[in-house]
């Protein structure tokens, strides 16, 4: 009989289902915390949540009403933030990808990358202190905390952009220089549009970072109350200090007494909702731009 | 044929690291011949083609000495190598159709030397691709994406996008590895049209292929020369070297 069933064939079988089962339930276990996180988050907050609670105000020393001015602050760090670090953490990343040698210098900058991506943001908060705040003499502000959060994410995107740009064959810049393209030349018409979802993916990503950060705003910009008119969308200055919804939910959290017990856990709700919705986008942009890929 | 040498190629010695590739070789190689360069794998043929249109740059570890002279130019010297590379149509083994659209593969070449008007665009891209042979089956549709064309189509373009900067030498790396033998014929028929207008470089481990088309023949084995002399003789069945025998007829490599 040529195909009748061993013991040993029985015992590979029965391991196989194991071994199957094993890493479907490691794999699964990942929706448990994010739905009881989420659940959990929700139901605290239920009493609070309402499109009130988004464009309001706080009032009666911040036990009361809503996070608009922390919610507009957020979105101001998070803009000006990646507007700085996006385009040079590209550009960066273009270099040592495409034009950088195998030398000393080159090694440096990559050591550097490595070892920024690594630094805690305790640490980049003190360094945003005293080279944006102190030094640079921006004193606390917008401007000092964005400088901040832009060095924060500055490596990463770095190196999800390099990854990006490996991605495309090698194959593809050869038969450009080959017909006597120059390496920009290859780049423009070869390399950026065909690594532009990974590049953009890897920039939506940092939005939730640079948005739920509470250390490097605190120290360089982000305030704990600032009076701001309802629904007003451009309430600060880039020299003047912010609220910000990180902020905003460890003040609520810690300082203040006597706050309702559901605001802080909307406010939570609305930063968890918003990197939720900016990851969604990225998803879905990459899906996307992946359509469009031409291999 | 006239008999000018276009290339001349002395002493050339490469290495990737502490790794001999070319080992000192001489040679000249005439105008508007069909020159072929046959050799077992390492021999270092791909290596030569890198050094003439010094895409060995890109390689960081590859150090190389000696000359290779371009129309009496030392390619080492060159200020301009997209010059250079543009005088030198180079196809490699594997079809790479960018992933453009058949027009902008073709067009891509001349656009970075500058050419812009559409006319002159268009006149290029229609003549490179009825050289390839390939025109016919997608003058309709050159628009579409040339990395969705089949192996042996995106091969032709390859040879297409080669010919678009209108080479004086064309470099085939071993074209026909990846493409059926009916693809290959027209190709090969391709190549014996354009040697009317330029030098061809022929790179092959298809022995028979040299003999069909290459006025002479170099064999290459481990970064040097064993022999060169015209197509006929090598593959006489007396050819000076008895290597030379042994590998042209399958005894050895």
């Amino acid at each position: 009989m040529m195909f009748a069933i061993t013991p040993h064939v029985r015992r590979k079988q029965r391991h196989e289902t194991i071994a199957k089962w094993v890493f479907f339930g490691m794999a699964a276990s990942m929706i448990v915390p994010l739905v009881l996180i989420i659940g959990y988050l929700v139901e605290r907050a239920w009493p609070s949540l309402s499109l009130g609670f988004l464009i309001d105000v706080p009032a009666r020393g911040m036990k009361e009403g809503g996070v608009w001015p922390a919610l507009v602050g957020t979105i101001y760090l998070v803009v000006l933030s990646l507007a700085v670090s996006a385009p040079v953490g590209v550009l960066a990343a273009v270099y040592l990808n495409e034009y950088a040698r195998d030398n000393w210098f080159n090694r440096i900058i990559n050591l550097a990358v490595i070892n920024l991506a690594g630094v805690p943001s305790i640490v980049h908060a003190l360094f945003g202190l005293g080279a944006f705040v102190y030094a640079a003499r921006f004193g606390y502000s917008i401007i000092s905390a964005s400088l901040t959060l832009a060095i924060m994410t500055l490596p990463v995107i770095i190196a999800s952009t390099r990854e990006a740009l490996a991605s495309v064959p090698r194959t593809f810049r050869e038969a450009c220089w080959n017909v006597g393209a120059t390496r920009w030349q290859t780049i423009k018409a070869v390399v950026l549009p065909n690594s532009i979802s990974g590049i953009l993916t890897g920039i939506i990503l940092q939005v939730s970072r640079a948005a739920g950060e509470t250390a490097p705003i605190m120290f360089t910009g982000a305030v704990f109350f600032k009076a701001v008119q309802k629904g007003d969308f451009f309430p600060y200055r880039l020299h003047e200090q912010c609220m910000a919804l990180s902020m905003h939910l460890y003040t609520l959290s810690t300082q203040v007494p006597g706050v309702k017990e559901s605001v802080p856990f909307a406010t939570a709700v609305l930063l968890l909702g918003a990197v939720i919705l900016v990851n969604a986008t990225a998803i879905i942009l990459r899906g996307y731009l992946r359509a469009r890929k031409k291999w | 044929m006239t008999c000018t040498p276009t290339i001349a190629v002395r002493d050339l010695r490469l290495a990737y690291g502490q790794k001999e590739a070319i080992r000192g070789i001489s040679f000249e190689i005439l105008r508007n011949e069909i020159f072929g360069i046959i050799g077992p794998a390492q021999s270092g043929k791909t290596s030569l083609l890198h050094c003439l249109n010094r895409t060995i740059d890109f390689t960081p570890e590859a150090r190389v000495s000696g000359s290779i002279r371009v129309d009496g130019e030392d390619v080492r010297q060159t200020r301009n190598i997209f010059a250079l590379r543009r005088k030198i149509g180079m196809v490699a083994p594997l079809p790479v159709g960018l992933p453009l659209s058949i027009y902008d593969n073709v067009a891509f070449a001349p656009r970075c030397a500058g050419m812009r008007r559409r006319s002159e665009l268009e006149a290029i891209v229609e003549q490179c691709l009825r050289q390839a042979a390939l025109w016919d089956e997608v003058k309709d549709r050159l628009d579409s994406l040339g990395t969705k064309l089949s192996g042996g189509q995106q091969q032709r373009l390859t040879i297409a996008r080669a010919l678009s900067h209108q080479p004086e030498i064309l470099c085939l790396d071993e074209f026909s590895i990846a493409i059926d033998p009916v693809t290959t014929m027209r190709i090969e028929d391709v190549l014996k049209e354009l040697r009317r207008s330029m030098t061809i470089i022929l790179v092959t481990n298809l022995t028979q292929q040299a003999r069909r088309l290459a006025d002479r023949t170099l064999f290459l084995w481990k970064g040097r020369i064993v022999e060169l002399d015209h197509t006929d003789i090598i593959f006489s069945g007396k050819p000076a070297n008895r290597q030379t025998y042994e590998y042209v007829n399958g005894i050895f490599g």
